[in-house]
């Protein structure tokens, strides 16, 4: 984080509060989701966000209410940043039937049509088409969106990550592609994935403009989608984002990351966007060490009502098998 | 009625959707400028302008998933995969997205668009160009399919496949194209989904076939009257929803079932439909239920051996003397 860099003034003092909230909020839903998977009440695939938070909030606070966003399986932080409900993403997650998605999705696939949330996709890679899709349809009804698309960095060595910005590029439609970088396609880190480590320079075959951002800082995340989302929209053409980020727990909750070593992990542990950004609101005195307490008490709180909702929800009923297959 | 091609009938049905819905677009590689390898999106061009019927590069999986994304954001688009072949490269987005989006999304959204695949076999393609797939899609869920026999057919199922708010399979037979047939001028004539035909009444044999099997079942029975032999033939018209009642009720009255498949028959649809004769009406059944299907080999070239490997009329008359001569 460019600690040179003031604040105040840079962005009004409740914004840049609300984006180190943010960042808590899902911190918090995150680590509790880890406790309820040990205990058993989430079963399945459970990928946490924690250490990536800059990226969904800074982006978002960058976009407009109106523009799609669309992400992959580690979506929770997505989601909830947007406005869907936590206590019905932890519903989705313990499948009851109050879930976001009826339990019907589960962790990977939360959808909140009403904030413009369009979707997590747990096929890597698969979004990228739909972004396309929904980003052509957008401009065919003069709707004026930017479609975000987030994706990790294993993603783009996919068929549809090549083909899609081809397509996006060729039909010129306002999509923002917004890479994740947390340096890990599960185990395999990048370099020995892509042949091109510099991965903002993969998209010059398809004449998209890219940049790199420091995705462990959320106001330059926020900056850097500002300024592309405006090219974006004003061009009707789209536009790359690499963000270099890092995931502090493994994949999912069955990797414990062996293959990272623990200095790695520490020199990133020290760049967590959190508390790096708590500091300077305090050290500016845009909040106080009292008021980063309440914060965290409110997020904490408002997690727990997340988990007692989600346990006292109803399972889905068995008829609802056969619903929502067909129109 | 007028009378026209398969292909013409298939034309016509896109451009009056479209005429009538402006948010039905077409895309897919080489169907604006070039009017389609096979010439059925001719003079959509020019008559929607390029907004709306746009060429592709060459990207099947996109192709499927980007017309998922616009389904999802309002649109009703009506992509083209070249051959149904090319479906293979887009699997993912056919049955990973299109199939799933409205379920995993707990039916907070749709998906409202239809892929057009022509395929099957016949024509020296070799290999890779011959194929029929038709059960690849038949075993997932969240998909409809349609597979039409006929021009009027072609025209009305196309129209409702438009209609239909969930995603449609919809597969033409290259070899249908240049068939004729009447078809109803009326503007608003669809054929709904889940309803099979009985394209001819018949007393000793049930016929099962879809798409071009269909009407070498006709052939057959034609054929077959002449030795007295009474068929019926039911063309399912659609493969999901299947119309089971069709031949269950059929085979109820005639106690004997051919199923004609272009697929390859191990774990085809011919199998499927067998079972669910068995399971439906086993006591009226005089004699086993008989396949006829594509050969499980990959298609050679030669058309001398090629066509040893699909279904042919003669094959079914000699199908129907088996089932009427076998010994039970």
């Amino acid at each position: 984080m460019d600690d040179s860099l003031k604040l105040k003034g840079l962005l009004p003092d409740a914004e840049l509060l609300r984006f180190y909230e943010q960042m808590v909020l899902c911190r918090e839903f995150e680590e509790s989701c880890a406790e309820q998977y040990a205990k058993g009440e989430i079963t399945g695939f459970l990928h946490l966000y924690s250490g990536q938070e800059a990226v969904a909030v800074g982006c978002t606070a960058a976009l407009e209410s109106r523009d799609y966003i669309l992400s992959a399986y580690r979506d929770h932080a997505q989601a909830i940043v947007r406005g869907a409900d936590p206590k019905r993403v932890m519903a989705e997650l313990f499948g009851r039937a109050t879930g976001i998605c009826k339990g019907k999705g589960g962790s990977m696939h939360l959808f909140s049509p009403e904030h413009n949330f369009m979707g997590g996709y747990a096929i890597v890679g698969g979004q990228f088409p739909i972004a396309v899709g929904l980003s052509y349809a957008a401009s065919m009804r003069k709707e004026d969106r930017v479609t975000a698309c987030f994706f990790g960095d294993g993603s783009m060595n996919q068929g549809t990550f090549h083909e899609s910005l081809n397509w996006a590029r060729l039909w010129d439609l306002p999509v923002l592609f917004i890479c994740e970088n947390n340096f890990y396609g599960i185990g395999t880190e990048v370099h020995r994935a892509s042949a091109e480590v510099m991965l903002h320079r993969r998209t010059c075959g398809y004449d998209i403009p890219s940049e790199k951002v420091d995705g462990m800082d959320v106001i330059a995340v926020y900056q850097a989608t500002k300024r592309a989302a405006a090219w974006v929209r004003e061009r009707q053409r789209p536009y790359f984002i690499e963000a270099v980020t890092y995931r502090f727990r493994g994949h999912s909750m069955a990797d414990p990351a062996k293959y990272r070593s623990s200095a790695e992990h520490e020199v990133w542990k020290s760049r967590d966007p959190i508390p790096n950004l708590g500091r300077r609101l305090v050290a500016e005195g845009i909040i106080d060490e009292a008021g980063i307490e309440e914060i965290l008490k409110r997020c904490t709180t408002q997690v727990e009502e997340a988990v007692r909702f989600a346990s006292e929800s109803p399972w889905p009923r068995d008829e609802e098998i056969w619903e929502d297959i067909y129109v | 009625m007028s009378e026209m091609t398969y292909r013409d009938a298939i034309n016509l049905a896109l451009k009056e959707e479209m005429r009538r819905d402006s948010s039905v677009v077409v895309f897919g590689e080489d169907v604006a400028l070039y009017e389609g390898a096979f010439k059925v999106t001719r003079g959509l061009l020019s008559e929607f302008g390029e907004e709306r019927v746009r060429d592709c590069p060459i990207s099947e999986n996109t192709i499927v998933g980007v017309a998922v994304g616009a389904a999802m954001g309002g649109l009703r688009p009506v992509a083209e995969l070249m051959t149904v072949n090319f479906a293979l490269l887009a699997m993912d987005q056919i049955v990973n997205h299109m199939a799933k989006v409205r379920y995993m999304f707990g039916g907070q959204t749709s998906a409202p668009l239809v892929i057009r695949m022509p395929g099957g076999g016949g024509s020296q393609l070799g290999a890779q160009h011959s194929q029929s797939l038709e059960s690849y899609f038949m075993h997932c869920p969240g998909m409809h399919i349609a597979y039409p026999a006929t021009p009027a057919d072609a025209k009305g199922l196309l129209k409702t496949a438009i209609r239909d708010d969930n995603p449609v399979i919809f597969l033409e037979h290259e070899l249908l194209y240049n068939s004729r047939g009447e078809v109803p001028d009326d503007p608003e004539f669809l054929v709904p989904f889940g309803r099979a035909a009985v394209l001819r009444e018949g007393t000793a044999v049930t016929l099962v076939g879809y798409g071009r099997m269909s009407i070498l079942c006709l052939q057959a029975a034609a054929l077959l009257e002449k030795d007295g032999i009474s068929c019926e033939v039911i063309d399912l018209r659609t493969l999901s929803p299947l119309d089971t009642e069709s031949f269950i009720g059929s085979v109820q009255k005639t106690g004997r079932a051919l199923v004609v498949e272009e697929c390859w028959q191990s774990a085809g649809l011919g199998g499927d439909i067998a079972a669910r004769i068995y399971e439906g009406c086993f006591d009226r059944l005089l004699a086993p239920v008989k396949r006829i299907s594509g050969l499980d080999v990959p298609m050679p070239y030669s058309r001398k051996i090629e066509k040893l490997c699909i279904p042919q009329t003669d094959g079914i008359v000699q199908g129907v003397r088996e089932l009427l001569t076998a010994p039970y």
